[in-house]
């Protein structure tokens, strides 16, 4: 067994003619978290979903734990790494309840203990009991992509891909989401790969990051050497300036606040 | 007994997969219960259903007993929608002809649904060839009207009920494998169907257990909708003396001996005319009611 | 003052419960900047669409006071209405995909919203177009002129929504989500341009989002939305001095590229928020 979990190399992909990644190398050590951050356009989901074995049409290398994986994955492959979505309103069947959703991969997968297993990845993403025959219309945002999380989870998957998980959830959810998804990884011992929009949200979770802009990966950087600006490519130095220009909010001392009583 | 079942099915927590799926279908019910022209429709379908099958318990003559002294009887206490030409009870013919009516329209619906059914979700879900195949076939069945064809069919067979059965069936599957295919490119896309894959579902499980069932209310619909249009081509054939042959009583073939007395004994005629418009009718209120509980999008 | 709120409750009623999504707001707007910011669900674009009388007929809608300027929204009739809608009031709505008609040219839709309420002729419509797409600082307007919607980046769909809201020369602009859909390079440009356009022309803004940070860069006031109250009104430069729970919450749990945290405060949502207080 390598230290390394994932290996991508040379990885390019095109739709009808068009080039959308171009040559694409990282390595994620296991139990890394690798984030991916670039703007729409920049290929950073397509190269998750080659990863993931949605996409079958690709080029290079792409190697989970030593292994390189084939254009078609097998069942078996299926076990060891999952996916997160984006939208918790478009991942989840509308006519499925929560608990076909999560018992789908075991049945197919033909692993037993069905009932045990669906209580303890309820239980692992803090949903009541409760949910577990409601349908996904029933349940809010947040808990949706906890279902979904659960879903990813509930086979005992290795790796865990994860698109935007969070960019469609208020910040509130946000912080729940994101705090699940750092105690799931120590409990479990995964290896993430996250794609997302947001340079804080992948500072937050993410050791390393690799910066994308038109199909290349331009830059790949610690998050220690980002957040000190030691960061040489334009597009990761203007993604900077950017967050930070946000999170600055201006701060005049000042006086008038009417805030409601029962603050 | 029925309270007990309203607060188990209304549950918003229920315990056991039995339990939510009875909630769903209850809810539905209970939004179709709402629209007052679905219920109207319903209750008429039913009606007709049940006189269909009750027909010998109902009916106060037999069906084929002729009465040529009484022949085109107006309306009397004897017989309450009078009698056709050969004095046969029009009542009773009525009653016994909703059985071959409905039964040729249920027999065709069975077959056809579930025909267009896979046809449409296996093209959608597979694209390529496969699709462009099953599509061209689906148009060259769609591109002859349905009546024409089934004629066609009938008179190279043989006219009788069966064989009208087939040749309507075959003439009916293709725009429920048009809606499947629709139904299915707009989910085969989205992201529960790539979870699905992502947990090692094979395409065929993917396409008869994730997608198919998506697709089951809009076809349900449309085959209430095309009720009325199927009730219609088989009355049609038997009109033309290529469904159901005499003596049997089909709507249909009624109407055809009826047109002849049409102006005089306007009875003969009425009858079978009000049973399909109102079968017709009743379909189109449940289709419509349908469409709106059953709407992919609603929830 | 160009729009005077005071107790406006939106509420809907749905298999028999009545459910009150919107629950006395109060607010008054004159030529400046004003954001409204709250979670999904916290009310502040049916606000917005309330002033309007953009409510679908199910809203149950009423306010001691509904004021646009001289009208009295409440009982405006639809005529009223549309010579605001679009003529003293613009609008940019979050997707410019699904905002603008896809089978005709982006020229052609802004000669339409400027004739509608300028009533001048094609070529002067054609000449007040380019100009405005100018102004949203489109590099070549006779180019995306012609162009059909699909053919224009995101970025470049929302300049020409903005140039169509400005298009009658309207005194107030409203923005929903102006550019959640758009990326952080884009985003910074749009709400850069929506703002010096607004104080060139000295006209009102109500920028609704749910970015709270976002908002305070770009505003001069800020109310906090909660569950169809107002919870915070302050502002903008007084955002990190905010009083309420709710409020420092939202700031609080934001994940930080310069403050890194080992966990994510998490909101606490207090029962006592919910309680309507008497004004």
């Amino acid at each position: 067994m390598s230290d390394r979990m994932i290996e991508v190399a040379d990885l390019r992909i095109s739709f009808s003619s068009a080039e959308v990644v171009k040559g694409v190398a990282f390595e994620v050590a296991r139990g890394e978290t690798f984030g991916i951050v670039g703007e729409s356009g920049s290929g950073k989901s397509t190269v998750l979903r080659a990863m993931s074995g949605l996409n079958e049409s690709w080029d290079g290398r792409i190697l989970f734990n030593g292994e390189a994986v084939p254009k078609r994955r097998s069942r078996e492959f299926f076990r060891k790494v999952q996916m997160v979505f984006q939208d918790p309103f478009g991942s989840l069947h509308p006519r499925q309840t929560i608990d076909r959703i999560l018992s789908e991969i075991l049945l197919v997968n033909r692993i037993g203990e069905i009932d045990r297993r669906i209580n303890k990845a309820l239980s692992d993403v803090a949903l009541p009991q409760t949910a577990r025959f409601r349908y996904p219309h029933q349940l809010s945002g947040g808990q949706r992509q906890r279902v979904a999380i659960a879903r990813a989870l509930i086979a005992e998957p290795k790796v865990l891909l994860l698109d935007e998980p969070t960019s469609a959830l208020d910040v509130s959810v946000q912080a729940e989401v994101l705090n699940l998804l750092a105690d799931l990884r120590e409990e479990h011992g995964l290896t993430y790969v996250m794609v997302s929009h947001n340079l804080a949200v992948i500072s937050h979770l993410c050791a390393r990051v690799g910066v994308m802009q038109n199909g290349l990966m331009v830059e790949q950087t610690s998050v220690e050497d980002l957040r000190a600006g030691n960061v040489s490519h334009p597009h990761t130095q203007e993604l900077r300036r950017l967050s930070v220009e946000l999170e600055d909010v201006p701060a005049e001392p000042s006086s008038v606040s009417q805030a409601k009583p029962g603050a | 007994m029925l309270t007990t079942f309203r607060t188990w099915a209304l549950d918003d927590t229920p315990t056991s997969r039995r339990q939510a799926a009875w909630g769903r279908r209850y809810r539905i019910w209970l939004a179709l219960r709402r629209n007052p022209l679905a219920m109207i429709g319903l209750v008429i379908v039913v009606f007709f259903g049940g006189l269909a099958i009750l027909a010998p318990l109902l009916a106060p003559w037999d069906p084929a007993a002729q009465d040529l002294a009484h022949r085109l009887a107006r309306p009397s206490a004897a017989h309450w929608l009078g009698t056709d030409e050969l004095g046969r009870d029009i009542l009773s013919r009525i009653l016994y002809g909703g059985r071959v009516t409905l039964g040729m329209v249920i027999s065709i619906v069975i077959v056809v649904a579930p025909v267009g059914l896979v046809v449409g979700c296996v093209a959608g879900y597979f694209g390529g060839w496969i699709d462009t195949v099953l599509m061209r076939v689906t148009d060259v069945f769609l591109s002859f009207p349905r009546l024409i064809l089934a004629l066609a069919l009938v008179a190279a067979l043989h006219p009788g009920v069966e064989s009208a059965i087939v040749a309507i069936a075959l003439t009916a599957w293709p725009p429920y494998a048009r809606i499947a295919r629709a139904e299915t490119l707009t989910v085969r896309s989205s992201d529960f169907i790539a979870a699905c894959r992502l947990a090692g579902a094979s395409p065929r499980r993917v396409v008869f257990r994730h997608i198919m069932p998506l697709c089951v209310p809009s076809v349900i619909v449309r085959v209430t909708l095309d009720m009325s249009s199927i009730i219609i081509t088989a009355a049609s054939l038997g009109f033309l003396g290529m469904g159901a042959q005499p003596p049997s009583p089909e709507w249909g073939a009624m109407l055809a001996i009826a047109k002849r007395f049409m102006l005089q004994e306007w009875w003969v005629a009425l009858s079978p005319a009000m049973a399909i418009l109102l079968v017709s009718l009743a379909f189109n209120f449940l289709g419509d009611g349908l469409r709106d509980v059953l709407d992919p999008k609603q929830n | 003052m160009l729009v005077d709120i005071q107790n406006l409750r939106i509420a809907f009623t749905s298999r028999g419960k009545r459910f009150e999504a919107v629950r006395g707001i109060s607010l008054t707007l004159g030529r400046e900047k004003l954001g409204i910011v709250g979670e999904s669900g916290s009310g502040k674009s049916l606000t917005a669409r309330a002033l309007m009388k953009l409510l679908p007929k199910t809203a149950q809608v009423s306010a001691d006071t509904l004021r646009y300027d001289d009208v009295d929204v409440l009982k405006a009739s639809e005529r009223q209405m549309r010579r605001i809608r679009g003529g003293r009031v613009g609008f940019v709505l979050q997707d410019p995909k699904y905002s603008l008609n896809p089978v005709k040219t982006i020229g052609s839709q802004i000669d339409e919203a400027w004739r509608e309420h300028k009533r001048g002729s094609a070529r002067q419509a054609k000449q007040a177009t380019l100009d405005l797409l100018d102004q949203v600082l489109i590099r070549d307007p006779k180019k995306v002129y012609a162009s059909y919607p699909h053919e224009v980046s995101g970025g470049m769909g929302q300049r020409a929504m903005i140039a169509m809201a400005l298009a009658p020369n309207p005194e107030l602009l409203i923005a929903d989500e102006p550019t959640s859909a758009l990326d952080a390079t884009v985003q910074a440009e749009i709400l850069r341009l929506i703002n010096d356009l607004v104080e060139k022309r000295g006209m009102g803004l109500i920028l609704i989002s749910h970015d709270l940070p976002l908002v305070s860069h770009f505003c001069d006031r800020v109310c906090v939305m909660y569950s169809g109250q107002i919870m915070e009104e302050m502002a903008a430069s007084d955002l990190m001095n905010a009083r309420h729970p709710y409020t420092r919450g939202l700031l609080n749990c934001m994940p930080s590229l310069m403050h890194p945290r080992d966990r994510l405060p998490v909101l606490a949502r207090e029962d006592i928020w919910l309680e309507e207080t008497a004004r």
